[in-house]
């Protein structure tokens, strides 16, 4: 029994402090984005999601060369560029994607700059690989309060929203038609949202951020039916994820080559997306064995 | 004040983007009164919507709802758009979206008590919407999203409900489930009812009026008063025929080169009613 424990939790697992380290920052990021992913897949919004993801690349960078911590350059580069969407229009249906690929290619075109700036100061790319792909073996018990503040913000402005937000997610003209500042809201969530994207972005790297995003809430979405469980889900798929990825990230350790231990990230991105897989079997295998009965309103209930 | 309407249009005008979509709309709604908004596609009837909502600005004229000039978020009105257009995946059941029009004006989180339950229950009920309450909305069609709309609007316990062309994407017996619906609604609880439609006959046996809007002008009054050849010719500003078939009403409007001016959509179906 304990051999098999063993060969599953690799010795100094439970007493390492940078597994405790990982394990409470994605966890708490994990919290976040599933709460706040909810409502970016319900409205259509995984595109800014992404976009805010690839743009933290700059902050992060950036703060590399000011020797700032990556976790400050991250959170101003997505709070600002939510901003500037904001001011294009990512509100207007059709300016959406118009509003969050400009921004995309500016923000890269510094992180392109910073990047390279970085690796002829250090004459390596290992900057780049850190950010780009995350090193959640690599953050600091330092990053943790900082974390908790900004999950804190994140989460109460979603809660604080609550009702307006979720029928103007889903219907901005029902919303709009109850006096609801459909507008005002949506800047709120935003802000909600470059936090959250912030937060995965820290924690998984940051063009992987939108996997710990919208990867369990879309799950979510297939295994519930109300906005309340659907948020319950998603975050508990994310710490799911991430606590099984940083697990299986120790162990590798002693996998070939031995000694240098696989990428958490990979892991952890590569356990959300089978897991979305696997959330879609039930729903076809019932269509499989049900269907066809799409409109029939009087056979339920 | 038992007397005064819940909703009276005096002399609206509305203009968009220079042009003239609304000129001097009058005429006022009763309390309990259910009533037709009938005109062709661009006729201005969701500019209309828009006004009475304070979602669009008149250039001139007043909206007074229950003797009041109307505010942006007024509790006396319920309203069902017409664009309604959910994925199946979005995860918000039936009695969510009910429950929404009960206070999604608030800010927060809703506290399930029981009391908020039952009154979503209760209202699911009135829509004959029990069983689908656990259904996600988006998976439902296109009648049971109407009665999920008209619960949704009705829980806020509204006194005027309006309804932007709530049959143009349903088939003949939905559509007629829907407006027997409304007419015991309005009756029962003596709600005003005013609803938008292209094609007037599925309404004729439940209204009580109808406001008619062509060219931007409109004219009320009972269906026998507006829907007569010479006040919908001299709303339309040239001939136009209303001819009763089978106990059907057509309104034969197209005038060769005429028609273009009075609709930028010259369906010949949105001028000629023609039955379904």
């Amino acid at each position: 029994m304990s051999q098999a424990l063993a060969a599953i939790f690799a010795p100094g697992f439970f007493t390492s402090q940078i597994v405790a380290v990982a394990a409470t920052v994605s966890a708490v990021a994990a919290v976040v984005c599933g709460t706040v992913g909810v409502f970016t897949v319900i409205r259509g919004q995984s595109f800014a999601g992404e976009a805010l993801g690839d743009i933290s690349t700059t902050g992060a960078s950036g703060a590399f060369l000011l020797a700032v911590g990556p976790l400050w350059g991250i959170g101003v580069a997505t709070v600002a560029a939510a901003g500037v969407m904001e001011l294009i229009g990512i509100q207007r249906p059709r300016g959406r994607d118009l509003a969050t690929g400009i921004v995309l290619g500016a923000g890269l075109g510094l992180a392109a700059l910073f990047l390279y700036l970085e690796s002829v100061d250090h004459n390596t790319t290992g900057a780049t690989v850190t950010i780009v792909f995350g090193s959640m073996f690599g953050i600091p018990s330092s990053a943790i309060p900082p974390v908790l503040a900004f999950s804190a913000l994140a989460l109460c402005l979603v809660v604080a929203l609550g009702r307006p937000l979720l029928l103007s997610s889903v219907s901005p003209e029902l919303a709009a038609a109850r006096g609801i500042p459909v507008r005002l809201i949506g800047v709120g969530y935003l802000l909600a949202l470059a936090i959250a994207v912030a937060l995965a972005a820290y924690t998984i790297g940051t063009i992987l951020s939108t996997a710990l995003l919208v990867g369990p809430a879309a799950t979510a979405l297939r295994l519930t039916r109300s906005p309340g469980r659907a948020i319950v889900v998603a975050t508990v798929i994310g710490i799911a994820a991430t606590w099984l990825g940083i697990l299986l990230a120790y162990d590798s350790y002693d996998w070939p080559p031995v000694g240098q231990g696989w990428p958490v990230s990979f892991f952890v991105v590569t356990l959300i997306f089978g897991g979305y897989l696997l959330a879609g079997l039930p729903r076809r295998l019932r269509r499989r064995a049900t269907r066809p009965d799409q409109a029939g309103a009087p056979a339920r209930g | 004040m038992s007397g005064a309407p819940i909703l009276a249009v005096d002399q609206v005008s509305v203009n968009l983007a220079g042009r003239e979509i609304l000129r001097d709309v009058s005429f006022a709604i009763e309390p309990g009164e259910f009533t037709g908004l009938i005109g062709a596609n661009g006729a201005g009837k969701t500019t209309l919507f828009r006004v009475i909502l304070g979602l669009q600005a008149a250039a001139h004229g007043t909206v007074r709802v229950g003797g009041a000039p109307r505010s942006r978020r007024n509790p006396l009105i319920g309203y069902v758009p017409q664009k309604f257009q959910l994925d199946p995946d979005v995860p918000l059941r039936t009695r969510d979206l009910v429950g929404l029009g009960l206070d999604a004006h608030r800010y927060g989180i809703a506290i399930p008590t029981r009391a908020r339950r039952a009154r979503v229950e209760e209202m699911l009920e009135a829509v004959d919407a029990g069983g689908f309450a656990d259904t996600r909305v988006g998976t439902l069609s296109g009648g049971e999203q109407q009665r999920v709309l008209i619960a949704h609007a009705l829980i806020a316990a509204p006194k005027l409900l309006l309804l932007d062309e709530p049959l143009a994407n349903l088939d003949l017996r939905s559509g007629q489930e829907v407006v027997a619906l409304l007419a015991r609604i309005a009756s029962e609880q003596q709600i005003a009812v005013l609803i938008s439609a292209h094609e007037m006959n599925p309404l004729l046996p439940v209204i009580d009026r109808i406001v008619y809007l062509a060219a931007g002008r409109a004219a009320s009054g009972t269906a026998d008063e507006v829907v007569r050849t010479s006040v919908l010719s001299a709303l339309y500003g040239h001939h136009v025929d209303v001819l009763q078939v089978h106990g059907r009403v057509l309104v034969v409007a197209g005038q060769g080169g005429e028609l273009a001016d009075t609709s930028d959509h010259a369906h010949t179906q949105t001028q000629v009613e023609i039955i379904s």
